[in-house]
C-alpha cells in the first residue's frame, strides 16, 4: 500500500489556532430539547459571535501561523481553505484571507471541501505543491462554523473553529512529516444538499462503516507501512466528533489515554468539523518537544481519512509562545444560554 | 480599469491589515492614509505604514438603535481606538459586553463582519478591536 512521502522533506514552518469565546453547554441544548434528561456526548461546544464566520476563523489562525513561522506573506504560494461553511456558496474564502494577511495577487487562492476532512487535504496537497518546487510555502487552512438543525443529535456538538499551517522546507520546519496517507470509499454517511442549511445523516449508520473503518484502517496502514506500533508516539490526535469515537478508536489502536489527551478538545469545544483534527494538531505542538512523534487522523463523511506522521524538529521551542496557543482561547470562555445562540448563529429560519 | 482595482486593493489593505501612511519628513504615522502630512502638511508620497493592531479605548458610546445592516449586533459599542503608533481611529468593538468597556483597556485590531447587504449581498469585512487577548507563558 503506497504511502504519501514526496522526495523532498517538508514540514510545518508554522501553525495557528483561532477557538471563538462563546461557550454553549451541552445541559443547554438539552434543557431545551429533551427536558433536560439524558446523556450528553460533550461537556460544551465553541459557538462563534455574530460577526464571525469560517473566513474570520481562518483568518485570524492565518495571522497565528504567520507569527510563529515569520515569513514574507508574498512567498505564499497557495492559501487554500477547507470548509462545509465557506461564507459564500460562490466567491472564495481563500481569496480574502490571502488578501487580508498580504499574500495577494501572485498566489494560488482555492476553497476546499470535503465534509471534516478538508483541512487535511489542504496540507496533504500543500506538502506536494512545496516539495515539487512549485512555491516556498503553502498555507494550509481548516475552518468551520459548523451547524446542526435545531433538535438534532448534532446539536449538542456542531462548533466553531480552526486551524492553519504553513508548510515549507524541512530546514525551517518546527515538525517535519515522515509520511502521509489517505483512504477513501463512497460512504454516505452525512450530507447536505446545494440549496439547504442544515445537513442530513445516516443516524447509526455513522459510527462503524463511517467513522471507525477509515480512521481505523487508515491509522493501522500508516503505521504497519512505516514499521510503527502505537507505543512509538508521543502524540495521537484523531477527529472528534464528539468524546466516544476517539477515544475508543484510541484505544482499540493501541494508544493510552496518555498520548491522546492533550489533542482531544472535542469535550470543551465541540466538533469544529474540518478544524477538528487539526485544532488537536495545535494543541499537540503547544507543548510538543523536539523529538516527539506525532499520529494525526482525519476524517470526513462521505467518506475519507487522512493520516500524517510527524517528527518535531529543535526548532518548535522557539515557535510556541510566539502566537496565542490554543490553551488560551480555550480559557478565553463566556457561557451562553440557547437563546443567544440562536441569536448568534442566526438560527431563527428552518430552510 | 488598473488605476480602479489600485484603489480597491487599497481600500482593502486599510480595512484588512491597517495599512496608513508614514510621513517620509517627519515620521510621522497616519491613518488612514492621507495626501498631505497631518503634522508637517509635507505632501511627498508617503510610504505605507502597517500599524500592529494594539492601543487602547479613547472614548466610546454603546449603540443601541443600528443603522441597516448593523442590527445583527446591536446594541454594541463604537470606540475611538488610540492606536500605540499615535493616530485616533473608530471602530466598533467586540468579544466584550458593552458594560465591561472603559477608557483605556487595552485593545487589538480582530477582522470580522462589519455587515451584510441582505441574504443576497455582499459580507464586507474589516477591522474592529477586541479586549486584548490575555496570553499564559
Ligand atoms: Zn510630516
Amino acid at each position: 500500500m503506497p504511502l504519501m512521502k514526496p522526495k523532498t522533506e517538508v514540514g510545518i514552518v508554522g501553525y495557528g489556532s483561532y477557538i471563538p469565546r462563546y461557550r454553549l453547554p451541552a445541559r443547554e441544548v438539552a434543557r431545551i430539547w429533551n427536558d433536560g434528561e439524558g446523556s450528553v456526548p460533550i461537556k460544551e461546544k465553541a459557538v462563534g459571535g455574530p460577526d464571525e464566520d469560517t473566513m474570520t476563523i481562518g483568518l485570524e489562525s492565518a495571522r497565528n501561523a504567520l507569527a510563529r513561522a515569520q515569513i514574507n506573506p508574498q512567498n505564499i504560494g497557495a492559501v487554500w481553505v477547507g470548509s462545509e461553511s465557506h461564507p459564500y456558496a460562490v466567491k472564495p474564502t481563500s481569496t480574502i484571507i490571502a488578501e487580508a494577511i498580504g499574500a495577494t495577487p501572485s498566489t494560488q487562492g482555492a476553497d476546499w471541501q470535503f465534509a471534516c476532512k478538508a483541512g487535511t487535504e489542504t496540507i496533504q496537497a500543500g506538502i506536494g505543491f512545496v516539495a515539487g518546487g512549485m512555491a516556498p510555502y503553502v498555507l494550509g487552512i481548516g475552518a468551520d462554523t459548523a451547524q446542526g438543525r435545531p433538535g438534532d443529535a448534532l446539536e449538542f456538538t456542531a462548533a466553531s473553529g480552526g486551524a492553519a499551517y504553513i508548510i515549507g522546507a524541512a530546514e525551517e520546519s518546527l515538525a517535519i512529516f515522515e509520511a502521509s496517507y489517505s483512504y477513501v470509499t463512497d460512504t454516505p454517511d452525512f450530507w447536505r444538499r446545494p440549496t439547504t442549511h442544515y445537513p442530513s445523516h445516516g443516524q447509526r449508520f455513522t459510527g462503524e462503516p463511517a467513522y471507525f473503518q477509515h480512521v481505523m484502517s487508515a491509522s493501522e496502514i500508516i503505521m504497519e507501512e512505516l514499521g510503527y506500533t502505537a507505543k512509538d508516539f508521543a502524540h495521537v490526535i484523531l477527529h472528534q466528533p464528539n468524546r466516544k469515537f476517539p477515544e475508543r478508536a484510541g484505544a482499540a489502536l493501541g494508544f493510552e489515554k496518555a498520548q491522546w489527551v492533550t489533542g482531544l478538545l472535542s469535550p470543551i469545544i465541540g466538533n469544529t468539523y474540518a478544524g477538528a483534527s487539526i485544532l488537536g494538531l495545535t494543541a499537540v505542538l503547544d507543548i510538543a518537544k523536539p523529538g516527539d512523534k506525532i499520529l494525526c487522523v482525519s476524517f470526513g463523511s462521505g467518506a475519507g481519512s487522512d493520516a500524517f506522521v510527524l517528527n518535531a524538529t529543535d526548532k518548535i521551542t522557539e515557535k510556541q509562545h510566539l502566537a496565542p496557543t490554543t490553551q488560551d482561547y480555550i480559557n478565553r470562555r463566556v457561557e451562553i444560554d440557547y437563546a443567544t445562540y440562536v441569536r448568534y448563529r442566526n438560527k431563527l429560519k428552518m430552510h | 480599469m488598473a488605476t480602479e482595482i489600485a484603489r480597491h486593493w487599497r481600500l482593502n489593505s486599510q480595512r484588512y491589515r491597517l495599512v496608513g501612511e508614514v510621513c517620509p519628513k517627519c515620521g510621522v504615522k497616519m491613518f488612514p492614509p492621507r495626501d498631505v502630512c497631518t503634522d508637517c502638511l509635507d505632501d511627498s508620497r508617503q510610504p505605507d505604514f502597517e500599524f500592529s493592531g494594539h492601543g487602547e479605548v479613547y472614548s466610546f458610546t454603546t449603540v443601541h438603535n443600528a443603522p441597516e445592516g448593523y442590527q445583527e449586533s446591536a446594541p454594541y459599542t463604537v470606540a475611538l481606538i488610540k492606536l500605540e503608533e499615535g493616530p485616533l481611529l473608530t471602530a466598533q468593538l467586540t468579544d466584550v459586553e458593552n458594560s465591561e468597556v472603559e477608557i483605556g483597556m487595552p485593545v487589538e485590531m480582530v477582522t470580522r463582519k462589519l455587515r451584510t447587504q441582505g441574504e443576497e449581498g455582499v459580507i464586507i469585512y474589516g477591522y474592529k478591536f477586541r479586549p486584548r487577548l490575555p496570553v499564559a507563558h
